[in-house]
């Protein structure tokens, strides 16, 4: 992979003063260097042996690829479905939060009494809660898949975070924005859909991206509840062969869905910051 | 007090933010197409009396009528009534993720329900005569800060509003952008537009007010034409404030 300085981060001086090409040498180098000690360590270690053999055998990694591959894509599916409620709910939940006026304090309280829980009793645990909870009330026309429930709970917790970073965006917009537009006659619901959360969403991208890798790891806590999801994929074949490659296989496809997303992460706020700089004003 | 058929009436409105009282009893009336310049020190009140003309501040005690409707009265829409009345704020508070054009259509689209183009077709026309044109399409960041200000102003004639508030519209300007800006303030003035204008632009304010107000302390301590206000002011706390404007440079 071509490592390419990162134009505009730094100013000269912080660079050391060398020309753009040298920076580029030294980087290739040292890297280059560094992976070859840490390679050196590990294959040098007394037990890289029988750690390869367990971790990192190719024909174990054969026979798993495809199954955990299939078994991916209920990671996949389940990010995709549960992405578009939080983007959805958190948005609902951070205007909630920030409703003016006496009347509307149960539905202030309520929005916070939410993200405090939700944000506060780990993952795993909503998951065992609802997944084996909800079934067990026995209700008809309830669902009893462990697949929805799981979804379920990655969408109640993970909207209480994504709320708090749309409050974040919305609490960052200046008041005379509110003001400008509430002066040309537009309801409060106007000026938050026209002017405040438009500016509001624009700022929070980065942070809301991080969140949702976040959220395409967490995705594997729901095969405590037994659907095979990738991790349970790996889980199932390692057992088989008592062989933890499956593992490293499931753990790959993990992070060839989320380093895309990060270094677009990386690459809007880059751009931000430019647009910024270019802006001058602002 | 009967309220004239135009114009505004403002009478004994007090608007305290905690303990400090921004405004003590404050008793304006100016007629249709009137202009009236407020000055005054920093912290006089000029631009919290603005804001609760425009109900962007409620205030404590007092009434304000706008064009014959008390619009301090409990229940009043208040949406409807800002729809009539223009303001224009110091720092501009232009639209930053929209389009010089979308900024302007905004209000007529969203509050009045004019469609999209005849609300754009009126856009166009406004900022052709303020000489905008070119600037349709560009984000207000783009601009100068003359050019954010008269986008502003248009932004707010596009309401059709029979009164216009102008809060210190040049302060955030460089010097050299000021005088763009006031002359489109002249021009609506000639115009017969109706306008409250808080200023410390000395100069600007003698030329185009029929009547100065100087605030101090939350009230109206003077007011009178500006030959009266700026050659012979009956105040000492009037003296002394233009005393340090003309010490400043600024008349």
């Amino acid at each position: 992979m071509p490592i390419r300085p990162v134009p505009g981060r730094r100013s000269r001086i912080l660079q050391g003063g060398y020309e753009p090409m040298t920076n580029v040498s030294i980087a290739l180098v040292s890297t280059f260097v560094f992976l070859v000690v840490v390679t050196l360590a590990i294959v040098n270690a007394p037990g890289w042996e029988t750690v390869k053999q367990s971790f990192f055998n190719a024909g174990e990694a054969r026979d798993s690829l495809p199954l955990v591959a299939r078994a991916f894509l209920l990671n996949v599916k389940m990010f995709l479905i549960a992405e578009v409620f939080i983007l959805i709910f958190a948005l609902l939940i951070a205007i909630l939060r920030g409703l003016p006026g006496p009347v509307f304090f149960p539905l202030r309280a309520l929005a916070i009494v939410y993200t405090d829980l939700f944000r506060g009793v780990p993952t795993i645990l909503v998951v065992y809660l609802l997944g084996f909870g909800m079934p067990g009330l026995n209700l008809t026309g309830i669902p009893t898949s462990p697949v929805f429930w799981g979804t379920v709970s990655l969408v109640l917790v993970y909207t209480a975070y994504v709320s708090e970073v749309y409050r974040a965006g919305i609490e960052s917009v200046h008041p005379s924005q509110e003001a400008a537009a509430r002066s040309l006659g537009l309801t409060r619901a106007q000026t938050l859909r026209f002017v405040i959360v438009p500016q509001a969403v624009r700022r929070v991208i980065p942070p809301l991206l991080n969140d949702f890798i976040g959220l395409q790891k967490d995705t594997a806590l729901v095969s405590v509840l037994g659907s095979v999801d990738a991790l349970q994929q790996a889980n199932i074949n390692s057992a088989a062969d008592f062989n933890y490659t499956p593992y490293v296989v499931a753990a790959l496809f993990f992070i060839a869905l989320t380093i895309p997303l990060a270094r677009f992460t990386d690459w809007l706020i880059l751009r931000e910051r430019q647009r910024r700089q270019a802006g001058g004003v602002g | 007090m009967s309220a004239p058929a135009g114009g505004l009436v403002v009478e004994g409105v007090r608007k305290s933010f905690g303990k400090n009282e921004v405004l003590g009893g404050i008793d304006l009336t100016v007629a249709e197409h009137e202009v009236v310049c407020l000055i005054g020190a920093s912290g006089s009140g000029k631009s919290t009396l603005l804001r609760c003309v425009n109900l962007l501040e409620p205030i404590d005690t007092g009434r304000i009528v706008v064009n014959g409707e008390e619009i301090s009265a409990p229940r009043v829409d208040v949406n409807r009534v800002r729809r009539g009345i223009g303001i224009v704020f110091q720092a501009f508070n232009l639209f930053p993720h929209m389009s010089v054009l979308d900024n302007v259509t905004l209000g007529p689209r969203r509050a009045l329900g004019t469609s999209k183009a005849n609300a754009e077709a009126q856009a166009r026309e406004l900022l052709g005569q303020f000489g905008l044109a070119e600037k349709v399409g560009d984000y207000p960041d783009r601009l100068s800060g003359g050019q954010q200000q008269r986008v502003a102003i248009v932004r707010a004639l596009a309401m059709r509003p029979r009164l216009m508030l102008l809060d210190e519209v040049t302060s955030a300007l460089d010097p050299e952008l000021v005088a763009e800006v006031l002359e489109v303030v002249r021009g609506l003035a000639r115009e017969g537009m109706t306008m409250v204008i808080a200023t410390h632009e000395m100069g600007f304010a003698r030329d185009i007010a029929n009547r100065i107000c100087f605030l101090d302390g939350g009230v109206i301590l003077e007011q009178g034409p500006p030959e009266q206000i700026f050659t012979s002011p009956a105040e000492e706390r009037t003296q002394q404030f233009l005393a340090r404007i003309i010490a400043a440079g600024r008349m």
